[in-house]
């Protein structure tokens, strides 16, 4: 049997990819080779460890040292130092695991103390390319109680009890979804899994299947073993490489451990997945538009009811649940729906999972208990805001959801909270955003993005989301006027109630919730033309105080427009405002802060 | 192709091993010294013959860690082993033949192999 003294895990979830952890990998194998230790120190690629700012990470065990923002160049420190001699290279440590002078076990610094991870949970700790690790910690041990314990009406009751709400945005008892699927008539009926994320901002089903594709493989067998199917399908889209790629592999090898296919365990229990990829419109992650485009038609969404459970897929009953909906089920199952059902809210069970980013220190995917608050996420988990800048407002739900302000930063998170300030759970993107940011330009990007993902299939979305696009824009270069703003608001309220899925539905939600706490924002651009913000470049100008000037000329060799006149060294700089195009570039390059906006 | 719970039940098991280092460990922590002295006197073969004899008497809870140099390098190699509650002890001039029996005395039985400590050496 192989036998390793140390194990070193390397990030492979996106974020750290995209820093380069892939040379990181061949790195160490060309060093471990070196010191000819090969087959003492084990590499292990692993999914997403959450605190992706710090990326990419590499944790050696025994010790769980945790290193940070590894480079090329520091692989043949560790080896040396750490790998061979056992010294740990205290200068590469995450910052936060230093704590007067004692090195902290992870869990106990700040972003992890306060995080529950439940669905998260083998993220960041196996390879997701190797079945025996899942299996290692107790996977497919819950399909195998199903299988052997449980009568399906069991199974339903239990996640019913778990008090488990869908994940993906709504916040649906997952339980009771269960029960229509399986008490739905029909001769076949099928399993899929929305893997479709698409909010701007949102990672955690993208990390989830990276990191742990079996658990949802697995969870999907127990549905169908609960509702009576033997089919299942993912829906993911093709801008996941790595997530499909890894799903792959994992289908692959559950297929050749017999924990899917046909008689699982023996049991005349039966159960396939096959991926269906996604070319990656927003509108696809509405629930009857992605059944369209399983079925290989124009990705649409169509009226409700008759709702999937009822008519799904080819028309048979279809039971729809999300990626991290999914990731709960094997705990519920192995620890029971009162262990899972104690974590939480009154009416919002367990934990769910957040991406966060924006202008937030450790950006990155948390897990917490349900009820945490906002800002124990923020200032506790998340680090704060950087740079000593002034918090503003969160923007939770993506497109569909809405900000949330200083003053309700003690709120609990849980769906109706949310629900009840004007924004919502949806999937679990938390944008922070700093006083540098305009919320009319916030609520713009949003409607341009809803504008540019609307399927075009009913009116009041496809044409009011555009109508309410153009106004922003007016607004935001400054030729808005005062009625400007009540015809958002009019326009933003029909939209809401006549539009076909829930895409339309809550398109408008940006705009509401920003002129629910921001109007003040709107009305200085209307009614002053100025962006308090700074950031609307149709309502800036840029100017030298010629008080602060030391008359050096750095800004005028930087302005890539040649506007700004002086003379070196004589004569206080001027920058021509009709010529300026506001990059900002003379701002940032004069050293004495005599340029400023507004 | 796996027919039953007991299949699975054993790969899981076989599967613990390989990756049971990762688990945070509350018992037992024998450090072994591993600098440039340590490593020159052999240390290399006294660390990986204390991690396949824990792994192969599946002693959970013991956890093998290396450290840089414990300080008396005319000594090494050296061990130390932490057990809560009781002090420190420290083993000098250790080879694999000597690793093993501290596995078995000291650590499954409790009883401190008095001869390899740097008390009955110096």
């Amino acid at each position: 049997m192989e036998l390793y003294r140390a194990h070193v895990l390397i990030c492979g979830g996106t974020g750290c990819t995209s820093s380069g952890s892939q040379t990181l990998i061949h790195t160490f194998e060309k060093e471990l080779k070196k010191q000819g230790i090969e087959n003492e120190v084990k590499l292990v690629k692993t999914g997403c460890f959450g605190l992706c700012e710090a990326g990419p990470i590499v944790i050696v065990y025994p010790e769980g040292t945790f290193y940070s923002h590894i480079k090329v160049e520091d692989i043949s420190r560790i080896t040396e130092e750490h790998l061979l001699k056992g010294i740990i290279v205290k200068d590469l440590l995450y910052k936060d695991v230093i704590h007067e002078d004692q090195i902290l076990p992870i869990d106990e610094i700040d972003f992890y103390k306060k995080q529950k991870r439940i669905a998260l949970k083998n993220c960041g700790a196996i390879n997701p390319e190797n079945i025996e690790e899942y299996i290692a910690y107790d996977g497919y041990k819950a399909l195998g109680k199903v299988l052997t314990e449980m009568t399906p009406e069991d199974v339903i009751n239990t996640i019913k009890k778990s008090g488990l709400r869908g994940r993906g945005g709504g916040g649906f008892p997952s339980g009771i979804k269960w029960e229509f699927t399986y008490k739905a008539e029909g001769d076949i009926k099928y399993v899929a899994c929305n893997a479709d994320e698409g909010d701007p901002g949102a990672f955690m089903d993208r990390s989830v299947l990276e990191g742990d594709p079996h658990t949802v493989l697995e969870a999907m067998a127990i549905a169908g073993y609960a509702v009576g199917s033997n089919q299942g399908y993912i829906y993911i889209r093709a801008e996941y490489p790595i997530a499909v790629h890894r799903l792959e592999i994992a289908i692959k090898q559950a297929r050749e451990y017999g924990l899917l296919g046909k008689n699982i365990f023996g049991t005349g229990f039966s159960f396939d997945v096959e991926i269906r990829l996604g070319a990656g419109a927003f509108v696809c992650g509405e629930e009857t538009a992605l059944l369209n485009s399983i079925e290989g038609k124009r990705g649409m969404p169509r009226p409700r009811p008759p709702f999937p459970a009822i008519k799904g897929l080819w028309g048979k009953p279809t039971l729809l649940n999300n990626v991290e909906t999914y990731a709960n089920i094997t705990q519920i199952i192995l620890n029971g729906p009162e262990w899972f059902a104690s974590m939480g809210t009154e009416k919002s069970k367990g934990t769910k999972v957040f991406a966060l980013g924006g202008k937030i220190n450790n950006t990155g995917l948390v897990e917490i208990p349900m009820g945490t608050t906002l800002r124990e996420v923020i200032y506790e988990i998340g680090g704060g805001i950087p740079n000593g800048k002034k918090f503003k407002a969160v923007q939770t739900g993506g497109p569909s959801g809405g900000c949330i302000t200083a003053e309700y930063l003690d709120t609990p998170i849980d769906y109706d909270n949310l629900i009840e300030l004007g924004s919502m759970m949806g999937s679990g993107g938390m944008i922070i955003m700093d006083e540098d940011n305009c919320m009319v330009d916030i609520a713009r990007f949003f409607l341009d993005f809803t504008v540019d993902e609307s399927c075009g299939k009913c009116p009041p979305c496809r044409i009011g989301t555009k109508r309410m696009l153009e106004i922003l824009e007016k607004i935001t270069s400054g030729k808005g006027e005062l009625e400007d703003i009540d015809k958002l608001e009019r326009l933003a309220d029909s939209i809401k109630v006549s539009s076909l899925c829930g895409l339309g539905q809550t398109a408008p939600n940006p705009v509401l919730s920003t002129l629910r706490y921001f109007r003040h924002e709107y009305e200085a651009h209307v009614k002053e033309k100025r962006c308090p913000a700074g950031v609307c470049k149709d309502l800036l100008s840029y100017n030298v105080d010629s008080d602060l000037c030391k008359k050096c000329g750095i800004c005028a060799k930087k302005c890539p427009e040649g506007c700004i006149d002086g003379i070196k060294g004589k004569e206080v700089y001027k920058i021509d405002t009709k010529k300026c195009i506001k990059c900002g570039a003379c701002m940032d390059a004069c050293p004495f802060k005599a340029i400023s906006k507004k | 192709m796996m027919k039953s719970l007991d299949e699975l039940a054993k790969i899981r098991e076989q599967a613990r091993k390989k990756v049971d280092i990762r688990d945070s460990k509350h018992g037992i922590k024998i450090v072994v010294g591993m600098d440039t002295c340590g490593i020159s006197a052999g240390a290399r073969p006294v660390l990986l013959e204390l991690v396949a004899e824990v792994q192969k008497r599946n002693l959970n809870d013991v956890s093998v860690v290396q450290t840089g140099c414990i300080g008396v390098c005319r000594l090494e190699p050296m061990i130390e082993v932490y057990k809560e509650g009781e002090e420190k002890v420290t083993y000098v001039e250790i080879t694999a033949e000597k690793a093993r029996r501290i596995i078995e005395e000291h650590i499954v039985n409790g009883k401190i192999v008095d001869e390899y400590t740097i008390g009955a050496i110096e």
